[in-house]
C-alpha cells in the first residue's frame, strides 16, 4: 500500500478495456498452441533427465576433483531445470492441453520436498488468486517477514535478514513448511487435526525419499566417493535453493511492486484482477539462457496474468503486455537480476526496522472507481 | 529369497535411486518400445492406397500381444501437440514375419487424426497403442461359405480377415463412390483373378447406394452364408433389418466404427456418474456451480480457471470453455476445468 495509488488515473471503463485486451492476447496464444510447444517441453524434459543421469554418473568418481566440479555443476543445473522450467510450469497446468498423462499437472511429481499436490494448493490457488493481498497471500514475506510499511512491526522482524538468508539456503524445506502452514498448525489443537496430520505425513514421506536418494543411496553407490558425492548433492541442493529463492524474491519483492488490502479485492472484476497482477509483479531482464534458468519466471508479470500459458510463450507475450503498460501509463517493474535481487534484499533490511506510518492514506480504490 | 522377490527388491531400490521419477521415465528416453514399457509403436512407413486413404506400418513395442483377424486397435497420436485417441481396424495378417502391424486409414472430412495420419504422419514417429480388441472376428469353426458386405473404409477389418484366412467359398460385395476410391482394389482384383474371391463392386456415384434387396440378385445364397458386414450406419441398419426379416440374424456379424457422434449444443443434461445425480444445465453456468448446487462434492480452487484445482474427467458428451468458446469432447483421459467449462450438450462428469 504505497502512499499514492499508481493506478488512480484509470477509469473503471479503462480497466475493463485493459482486461479485454489482455484476454485477447491470451486467446491468441491458446489458439496458436501446437506441435512446436509440445516438442519444446518434451525436449526440455529429455535434456534435464539426461543431464541429471550424466551428472550423477560423473559423481560416482567425485573423489577426483574435476569430476566433483563437473558433476556438481551439472546436477545443480538439472535440479534447477526440474524445479523451475519443468516442475513449476507443469504443475500450473501449462501443458495439460497436450493430454499426455505423463506431462500433466495431476500426475507430475518434482524433485522437491514439498509434495506437488500441496504446493499446487498454496501456490496455484492461494498465491495466484490473491496475489499480493496482505493477509490472503502468504507469499508476501512467507509469514516470517515484513514486506510493507503498513504491516505492523514486531521486534521479531529485526532478525528478518537472517531469517531470509536461512530460508534461501533451505528454501525447499521452507516451502514445504509453508505449504503445510506449519506456523499456524503447530498450535496444540490444530496439530491433532486429521487433515493436517495426513498432509504432514505426506511431507514426511517425501522428505524421507528425497533425503534417502540424495544423501544415502547415491553416495553409497559412489563407494569410495561416498563423502564427496554427499557434499556434491548437498551443494547442488544449496545452489538450486539459493537460485530459486533469488528468482522468486524478484517476482514480488523489489521496490515499486504494489501490495493490496483485503477490502480492495471485494467484488473485484476481471479487469481489476488483471490490474492487480500487473502492479503486484516484477520481471527480470536478461538473456534467453537467463529466462530459461528462471523457468521463465523472469517474465513474472506475464506469468501472473496468464499462469496457464506455456512458459516458452511468455517472451513473445511480454512485448504485447509491455505495450499495454505503456498505453495505460503504468510502471513495468523490471531490471537485471543483480539489481532486482539487491532491491528485494534492500527492502528486507529496510523493513526489519520500524517506520512511521505513511503520511498519505491509501486511496480506497473502490471509491475511486465509483467516483470515476 | 525367490528370484521374483529379489527382483522386486532390486526394482524398489532402483525406484529410490530415481525418485520422484520412476526408472521407466529414464528407460523411456533410450528404449520406448522395450518390454515392460507402456505400450507404444513406431510408425515405419505410410503407403498411400487411394487419394484419401493410406496404410500405416507400425512396429509395436515388445509388450504387444498380437491380434486376431478383424480386430481393431486404439492408437494415441499427437496432432498439433495434442494426444488424440482413435480406433482403427488392423489390416495386416496375424502371422506377418517382421512382427509389424498395419492399419489403413481413410481421411474423413475434418477428421483431425485421419487427415494427420494420411497426409502428415512421418516415419519414425512414436504413437501410443492399446492392445488389440474387438469381437468382429472369425469363429473357431470355419464356415463353409462366407459373405463380406462392406462399404468405404468398412473394408479394413475385412481385409485383415481376407489376408489372414483362406476360405473355399468367399463372396464380397463392396461399395465405394468410384473405382479409384476402392481401397486395396489391386489386391482384391488379384484375389478374384486367382479365384480366391468372388468380388462385386458397387460404385455408388453411378449405381446409387446399395439397395439391400438387390442382394438376392448379387448373391443369391446370401442367407446361407456367414456374413461379416462393416460400413456406414445406414448400410448396417438395413442389413440388420434384412437379416432379421429373413430370420437369419445369427449369421450376420457387424462392426460399427462410430457408435455415437457428439453434438455440441448449448447446455444439456449433466450426469455426475460417481454420485449418480443428473441435472439440467444451461450453456452459461460453470459445471462446478451446477455440481455444487446439485450437492455433488466438487473439487474447487480459484474458480477462475487459473489454478487447475478443479480438473475432473469428462466421461461423455462435450463441454464449452467459457473463456474461449472452445469445445472439448469426451475421450478417455480427458480432464476439464469445471470452473470455466459449461455443458455443450448432454455430458457425463465423473464426480
Amino acid at each position: 500500500m504505497t502512499a499514492i495509488d499508481p493506478t488512480a488515473h484509470l477509469t473503471a471503463e479503462q480497466i475493463e478495456e485493459l482486461g479485454r485486451e489482455l484476454d485477447a492476447i491470451r486467446d491468441e496464444v491458446i489458439a496458436g498452441r501446437g506441435e512446436k510447444d509440445a516438442a519444446y517441453i518434451r525436449k526440455v524434459i529429455s535434456v534435464q533427465r539426461k543431464l541429471e543421469l550424466a551428472s550423477r554418473g560423473v559423481l560416482l568418481f567425485s573423489f577426483f576433483p574435476p569430476a566433483w566440479l563437473i558433476g556438481t555443476a551439472g546436477l545443480s543445473v538439472a535440479k534447477i531445470m526440474d524445479n523451475m522450467e519443468i516442475g513449476h510450469n507443469v504443475l500450473h497446468g501449462q501443458w495439460d492441453w497436450m493430454r499426455d498423462p505423463k506431462i500433466h499437472s495431476t500426475t507430475w511429481e518434482w524433485d522437491h520436498v514439498s509434495p506437488s499436490e500441496q504446493w499446487k494448493h498454496s501456490h496455484n490457488e492461494l498465491h495466484h488468486t490473491y496475489t499480493n493481498v496482505i493477509g490472503k497471500d502468504n507469499d508476501l514475506g512467507y509469514g516470517i517477514m515484513r514486506v510493507d510499511e503498513d504491516q505492523k512491526w514486531h521486534p521479531f522482524h529485526l532478525g528478518q535478514p537472517l531469517w531470509n538468508f536461512i530460508n534461501a539456503c533451505f528454501f525447499e524445506y521452507g516451502i514445504a513448511a509453508y505449504d503445510l502452514e506449519l506456523g499456524k498448525n503447530l498450535h496444540k489443537r490444530r496439530r491433532k487435526n486429521p487433515e493436517f496430520r495426513a498432509r504432514a505425513k505426506a511431507v514426511g514421506r517425501k522428505i524421507r525419499r528425497q533425503v534417502l536418494k540424495d544423501y544415502v543411496i547415491h553416495p553409497l553407490l559412489s563407494g569410495p566417493s561416498f563423502l564427496t558425492t554427499l557434499a556434491a548433492t548437498f551443494t547442488a541442493n544449496l545452489v538450486r535453493n539459493i537460485w530459486s529463492h533469488s528468482v522468486i524474491m524478484c517476482g514480488h519483492f523489489p521496490e515499486g511492486v504494489q501490495v493490496f488490502e483485503r477490502r480492495s479485492i471485494k467484488g473485484e472484476t476481471r479487469g481489476q484482477w488483471y490490474l492487480r497482477q500487473m502492479m503486484g509483479s516484477a520481471n527480470i531482464s536478461g538473456s534467453k539462457a537467463m529466462h530459461f534458468m528462471t523457468g521463465n519466471l523472469s517474465h513474472q508479470i506475464e506469468h501472473h496474468l496468464f499462469p496457464d500459458l506455456p512458459s516458452n510463450r511468455y517472451a513473445e507475450v511480454a512485448v504485447k503486455v509491455r505495450a499495454l503498460f505503456e498505453k495505460y501509463e503504468l510502471e513495468y517493474v523490471t531490471g537485471p537480476l543483480p539489481r532486482q535481487v539487491l532491491s528485494a534484499w534492500h527492502k528486507v533490511f529496510r523493513l526489519s526496522l520500524p517506520n512511521k506510518k505513511p503520511k498519505v492514506e491509501t486511496p480506497d480504490r473502490e471509491q475511486e472507481l465509483v467516483a470515476a | 529369497m525367490t528370484s521374483t522377490a529379489l527382483r522386486s527388491r532390486a526394482w524398489k531400490l532402483l525406484e529410490t535411486v530415481t525418485t520422484p521419477l520412476l526408472p521407466s521415465d529414464y528407460l523411456d528416453l533410450v528404449s520406448p518400445l522395450r518390454a515392460g514399457a507402456d505400450l507404444r509403436g513406431r510408425i515405419e512407413a505410410v503407403h498411400p492406397e487411394t487419394g484419401d486413404a493410406a496404410t500405416v506400418v507400425i512396429r509395436p513395442g515388445r509388450g504387444w500381444r498380437g491380434h486376431t483377424a478383424g480386430q481393431y486397435v486404439r492408437i494415441g497420436v499427437d496432432v498439433d501437440g495434442v494426444r488424440l485417441w482413435r480406433a482403427y481396424s488392423i489390416t495386416s495378417p496375424t502371422d506377418r514375419r517382421d512382427g509389424r502391424v498395419t492399419i489403413t486409414v481413410k481421411a474423413i472430412p475434418d477428421g483431425k487424426v485421419s487427415n494427420h495420419l494420411v497426409r502428415r504422419a512421418k516415419p519414425g514417429t512414436l504413437i501410443q497403442l492399446d492392445q488389440p480388441t474387438g469381437d468382429f472376428v472369425m469363429p473357431q469353426a470355419k464356415p463353409a461359405r462366407v459373405l463380406y458386405l462392406t462399404a468405404g473404409s468398412g473394408i479394413t477389418p475385412v481385409m485383415g480377415m481376407l489376408r489372414d484366412t483362406e476360405f473355399d467359398d468367399v463372396v464380397m460385395v463392396h461399395c465405394a463412390p468410384r473405382p479409384q476410391d476402392v481401397i486395396f482394389r489391386n489386391e482384391l482384383h488379384d484375389l478374384a483373378a486367382d479365384k480366391k474371391l468372388r468380388l462385386t463392386e458397387v460404385h455408388t456415384d453411378t449405381d446409387g447406394t446399395l439397395d439391400i434387396a438387390r442382394l438376392d440378385e448379387l448373391v443369391p445364397d446370401w442367407a446361407e452364408r456367414e456374413t461379416w458386414a462393416c460400413g456406414p450406419a445406414g448400410l448396417l441398419d438395413a442389413a440388420e433389418a434384412h437379416w432379421t426379416e429373413h430370420g437369419v440374424q445369427q449369421r450376420l456379424h457387424t462392426e460399427r466404427f462410430r457408435p455415437g457422434i457428439v453434438v455440441a449444443g448449448d447446455g444439456g443434461e449433466v450426469t455426475f456418474s460417481a454420485t449418480g445425480k443428473t441435472v439440467d444445465a444451461d450453456g452459461g453456468t460453470p459445471l462446478l456451480d451446477i455440481g455444487e448446487e446439485a450437492g455433488v462434492l466438487m473439487p474447487s480452487g480459484c474458480r477462475m480457471g487459473i489454478c487447475f484445482g478443479c480438473v475432473t474427467p469428462l466421461k461423455a458428451g462435450a463441454v464449452r470453455d467459457l473463456r474461449t468458446g472452445e469445445i472439448t469432447e469426451a475421450e478417455p483421459g480427458v480432464l476439464i476445468q469445471t470452473c470455466v467449462s459449461a455443458a455443450a450438450g448432454p455430458c457425463d462428469i465423473e464426480r
